[in-house]
């Protein structure tokens, strides 16, 4: 037997963050530290799963199957395909980042306080989180995917309910009543969205017989497994709604702003940049791949529902007064898009959308830690409380301006390799549907320009001029992410190299083919 | 010898990169770092010049491959670029006009404690308006195109602290990505029509696809032009970029970003050849704008702001010219590389004028300055002779043969068009004998004005931080300010001539965009004369107002044209009222129906079916992780109910 590197990758950070948990109270830098070290040799292990798979080789590679509950059909069952590998990475990526960015979020507010500020059980949910996450990515098994799927919400739900930004401008206690109200709306939401997809993974179990991913969408391609239209649909539908809202898809999306809102910066981006995007990449692997017909069936209103994301989610994202909800708004419109990409059915838009995946968990990461920096800083989410940050803390004011640029797809950073590839494939298909989604790059513009004027230009006031610029610390976070930004913008091949043959697979699957253009000029 | 392409990008961006990560230690010498990797450039530049002379006029094409840069199933986008002859002159203009505006800069920028940082960022907008000349497909192009837009954003921007700078860089990159929408829309539709966005395979194709498909990819490339090259009706942003620092407007208005439009149309010369509705349309948007600037710039109290709108008025008889197809595109190219060095040099002459007089940029504050500057005089003097057409200088060979194509077009066309950009020529004879008058000769009215008004802040914020606030002493400027107007000087005189003679430029471009004489109802002399009564009379009409009488000090009321053309004939009150406000209202509506509708509706239906809000309001009242843990249970139950029905 092979040795199972993807449990491997996943047992780890679960490992760890039991570990982290059970660092004495008084020990706490050492809870963090070792976080840290767990999170990086995961990364470790991330790379090897990165390097040890073959983009030509079989679809879904370094499996591991084992008979779990025998009786009921479900197998634990493990495998990556190339998008599920760039995914995996960019999870092992961003956790670091992520946990060395709220390296004193979780402190206790004040030495000698009564208050319980569990700093182990943050970096422990985080690690929580990570383990689960790379375990959706993984399962080729529905029943294992589900379990997964559902079960990062308990560590998500006190990741946003325990763990709020510092000062808060209607006092502790207000902001201990929204973050609750936040956490549990992010918890019925998709709770709500988890138990219909339930449903639906029962249903399956009653007409496959069992729960594998790769012999069921084996079985329907030989044709040996039959499957009423209206089955096919109502299944489909169960397994999207779901994924429509953890992605989430409007008008499904009004637990993320909230969340996102509530929750401290480092957690955002987990949200955001990372749980999120188990949504989508669902999307392709389960809707599209058990689902093809019901898939094609249902594109338009899909589409359409796609494209009000872009537009609404940026429009939104203009009307903001608070930092992190303008940030939630935007990712909503990027959403939009990678959905978009997904169901545009052609190469250039599904390849566009998987790296759009990795390139947003990228953005916005910059974005949004840097926007925490901010926010520690002055102890104010609101837009107008700031103005004139550039002139006290010019690096801090570049990175933010950075962060932005990739917000907004600036040609040359990675975000808008992906966000064109989308454009373009959506176009190819659907001219109409693609045209008014680039309005979309022109509020991009509005709403980030809008933010960098008000918070970064203009006269210093009072509160910010005593604001230190970015720290040690901080810009270790934020300069590795820009230097990928702007490498992944320059040089994406590395990814679409392991993208593209995923790809196809998903195309073939869902028996389509891309358009042909009216002259073949390029032949 | 192709491999030196991709070294005519790198200096000014491993410039950039230097200058911007370096921080503090660099301080000391950035200056001299950014302006030598400009000139290095440069130099590269001559040498591929050189090669490309040595080569016969049929093969002067070099293809320099550096790697794939999108590589997804039937989408190919390269880093691959492109020097021929059209790319060539652009990098002699770019780098040759940009070096010397880093040189002035040196002196200009000498007070600023950012000057290192400001470097950066010219360093950086050539890098990107080389990459926009040089790419050999759109989407290359594109990133070149959008890295102009981000420069100008900096550099617009770059006294941040100032809100007006700060409003004034956002609606540059603004304004201009909706030019950009149309870019992106034209590659997309080039690559459903042709299957590829590269030069070579879409030009050899035009032939095969319908005139529909082509009118509309023109007319989003045309979309684009009229973002980056502040033509009508996307030109609102260029009056405001005068904000940035003078060198910045120099930049902008001679060797970049505004020229990227009409290098765009002249490019895609096949396509637009092969559209003649969109030629036309190419062809009105550039008459309209050369007429609106002018207008604009006869209006103008500030010395930048008037040379904005010639800047317009200019871009919009190369705008013209493109639009005409071979006939114009060689000219249109002319003018722009004799525009580059008349109007690199009046705004460098510009800033030197407001470098002597404490900043002030008000023409009313200015007079009799010929006494005090006579370098900046003389050369601005030249500069003025060359873009007003005076017989011999640049100006007079490009905007003439420009005048002679639009009347070349041929029938009702021909005439509208050629009569305009003759009505232009007198109107910029005006208002630049305008600027002239009011800034060397008359009276010295900036005396007994010792400070200035509160309302009316100077644009330049630098004189507030050096406290001069006293009467103003003005002064000629350092060495290394005037070195870069006397050689700007020297090209706004011969450049024209040098071209002209025995149709050097002519040969020189005519293989990359062709080029036919049209056949023309005048002859080039009646053309010649009439360009030179519409000069006469536009430089008489500007004597007899602000030479021949004082000036006054404070603007008079003006007639209604003059007052909406001093508020950009009112195309800010027109974006405001439509887009600012309608935009605003609709985002704050979408704010209150996202709220309460769509959060209320979702909740809603959800309590429709599992009494939600109820529980929600139970949670917030602390019963939070019970209630998970019951969820959880509920979970667990289907589950073993499923395993049992699985059973039975």
């Amino acid at each position: 037997m092979s040795f199972p590197l993807l449990t491997v990758t996943a047992a780890l950070p679960a490992l760890g963050a039991v570990a982290t948990a059970a660092v004495p109270a008084a020990r706490r830098t050492a809870a963090k530290w070792l976080a840290l070290v767990v999170s990086l040799a995961t990364l470790a292990l991330a790379i090897t799963v990165l390097v040890r798979f073959d983009p030509g080789g079989a679809r879904y590679q370094l499996t591991e199957s084992h008979a779990w509950i025998a009786d009921f059909g479900v197998r634990y069952e493990l495998g990556v395909d190339g998008i599920g590998v760039a995914l995996v990475a960019l999870t092992a990526l961003l956790i670091p980042f992520i946990i060395l960015a709220g390296w004193h979020d979780a402190d206790p507010l004040e030495t000698g306080s009564r208050r319980w500020r569990p700093t182990q059980g943050f970096f422990a949910l985080i690690l929580a989180v990570e383990a689960m996450v790379v375990l959706s990515f993984e399962a080729t098994d529905v029943f294992l995917f589900y379990i997964f799927f559902e079960a990062m919400l308990i560590p998500m739900y006190f990741l946003i309910g325990g763990f709020g930004d510092r000062a808060h401008e209607h006092g502790e206690e207000t902001a201990s009543t929204q973050r609750s109200y936040a956490a549990v709306k992010f918890l019925l939401y998709n709770l709500v969205g988890g138990l219909i997809m339930l449903a639906a993974v029962i249903g399956l179990y009653v007409v496959a017989g069992n729960f594998s991913l790769q012999e069921i969408a084996h079985a329907r391609a030989t044709g040996s497994l039959h499957m009423a239209t209206s089955t096919e649909r109502w299944l489909f539908l169960g397994f999207f709604f779901a994924f429509a809202v953890k992605a989430p898809l409007w008008p499904l999306h009004t637990w993320l702003p909230n969340a996102m809102q509530e929750s401290t910066a480092p957690v955002a981006v987990l949200i955001t940049a990372v749980v999120d995007k188990v949504g989508t990449f669902a999307m392709l692997r389960f809707c599209l791949g058990l689902f093809p017909e019901a898939s094609k069936w249902a594109t338009p209103v899909i589409l359409v529902l796609a494209l009000i994301s872009i537009l609404y989610g940026a429009l939104l994202a203009v009307g903001q007064r608070d930092i992190k909800r303008l940030v939630a708004y935007a990712s909503i419109s990027h959403f939009g898009f990678i959905i978009m990409g997904i169901f545009a059915m052609t190469s250039q838009g599904q390849s566009g959308a998987t790296l759009y995946m990795v390139n947003h968990g990228l953005s916005t990461a910059a974005l949004l830690l840097v926007v925490g920096f901010l926010i520690s800083r002055r102890g104010s989410r609101l837009i107008a409380d700031y103005g004139g940050v550039q002139k006290v803390a010019p690096v801090l004011a570049g990175t933010f301006l950075i962060g932005g640029l990739a917000t907004l797809s600036l040609p040359g950073l990675a975000p808008f390799v992906s966000e064109f590839l989308v454009l373009v494939g959506t176009f190819t298909r659907y001219p109409a549907i693609g045209i008014v989604a680039t309005l979309g790059i022109v509020l991009a513009a509005l709403y980030v320009l809008v933010l960098y004027q008000r918070t970064m230009t203009g006269p210093v006031k009072p509160q910010v001029s005593a604001m230190p610029d970015l720290r040690v610390r901080e810009l270790v976070v934020v300069a590795p992410l820009i230097a990928l930004l702007i490498f992944l913008g320059v040089y994406p091949k590395p990814v679409t190299d392991i993208v593209n043959p995923a790809v196809k697979q998903t195309m073939s699957d869902v028996h389509k083919k891309d358009p042909k253009p009216e002259v073949e000029a390029a032949k | 010898m192709e491999n030196l392409i991709a070294l005519l990008i790198a200096a000014p961006l491993l410039g950039a990169a230097v200058l911007l990560v370096g921080g503090r230690r660099l301080d000391a010498v950035g200056h001299w770092i950014g302006t030598l990797l400009s000139a290095a450039s440069f130099v590269i530049g001559l040498v591929l010049f050189a090669g490309l002379l040595g080569r016969d006029a049929g093969s002067r094409t070099l293809i320099q491959h550096l790697f794939s840069w999108i590589p997804v199933a039937g989408f190919q986008a390269d880093v691959t670029f492109r020097l021929d002859q059209l790319s060539m002159t652009f990098v002699l203009l770019i780098t040759g006009v940009g070096s010397l505006i880093h040189l002035y800069s040196v002196g200009y920028m000498e007070h600023d404690e950012r000057r290192r940082r400001f470097f950066g960022y010219l360093n950086l907008f050539l890098a990107a308006m080389l990459l926009l000349v040089l790419a050999d497909n759109y989407l290359l192009l594109y990133v070149g195109w959008e890295g102009v837009g981000l420069a100008s954003y900096l550099l617009i921007g770059f006294w941040q602290h100032k809100p007006s700078a700060a409003t004034a860089a956002k609606k540059a990159f603004l304004v201009n990505r909706v030019g950009d929408m149309g870019l992106s829309i034209a590659i997309m539709l080039m690559f459903t029509t042709f299957g590829s966005f590269a030069f070579g395979p879409v030009f050899s194709h035009v032939g095969d696809t319908s005139q529909g498909k082509l009118t509309a990819i023109a007319l989003m490339l045309l979309l684009a032009a009229c973002g980056k090259s502040a033509q009508v009706p996307l030109q609102s942003w260029l009056g405001d970029a005068m904000e940035g620092p003078t060198p910045v407007s120099a930049l902008i208005h001679a060797a970049t970003m505004v020229t990227a439009g009409v290098y765009l149309i002249v490019r895609s010369g096949a396509v637009f050849n092969a559209a003649p509705d969109a030629q036309l349309a190419v062809t009105v948007v550039g008459a309209v704008t050369l007429l609106f600037g002018a207008i604009v710039g006869c209006a103008k109290d500030d010395i930048k702001k008037a040379l904005a709108g010639s800047t317009m008025s200019q871009i919009g008889y190369m705008v013209l010219a493109a639009g005409l197809g071979p006939i114009g595109y060689v000219f249109a190219i002319m003018h722009l590389v004799t525009h580059g060095f008349f109007k690199a040099g009046l705004f460098l002459g510009a800033g030197s004028v407001m470098h002597g007089m404490n900043d002030e940029v008000d023409m009313r504050r200015y007079g009799g300055l010929r006494k005090y500057m006579p370098v900046t005089f003389i050369t601005f003097g030249l500069g003025y002779l060359a873009i007003i057409g005076f017989p011999g200088l640049s100006g007079f060979f490009s905007k003439d043969k420009i005048i002679e194509a639009a009347f070349a077009k041929g029938g009702t066309e021909g005439w509208i068009l050629g009569g305009a950009a003759l009505l232009g020529a007198a109107i910029t004879a005006f208002y630049m004998t305008r600027v002239m008058l009011m800034t060397f000769f008359g009276e010295e009215r900036w005396r007994n004005q010792p400070t200035r008004s509160p309302e009316a802040p100077s644009a330049e914020p630098a004189a507030e931080h050096r406290g001069e606030h006293a009467e103003p002493h003005p002064h000629e400027s350092p060495k290394v300010m005037t070195i870069p107007m006397i050689v700007l000087a020297v090209g706004s005189v011969f450049g024209g001539a040098f071209f002209s003679i025995g149709d050097r430029f002519l040969h020189w471009l005519e293989p990359v965009t062709g080029h036919s004489e049209g056949n023309s109802p005048v002859s080039a002399w009646t053309v010649t004369g009439a360009t030179m009564v519409c000069l006469v009379v536009g430089v008489a009409i500007a004597w007899a107002q602000y030479g021949r009488k004082p000036v006054p000090a404070v603007a008079p009321r003006g007639s209604l044209l003059t007052r909406a053309a001093r508020r950009d004939l009112l195309q800010d009150d027109f974006n405001h009222v439509v887009l600012v406000r309608g935009g605003e209202h609709l985002t704050r509506s979408l704010v209150y129906v996202d709220h309460t509708l769509v959060d209320g509706v979702v909740n809603g239906t959800a309590a429709g079916f599992g009494g939600l809000s109820g529980r929600l309001r139970r949670v917030q009242n602390g019963f939070a992780r019970s209630y998970a843990v019951s969820m959880f249970g509920g979970a667990a139950l289907l589950v073993a109910a499923t395993l049992l029905m699985r059973a039975v």
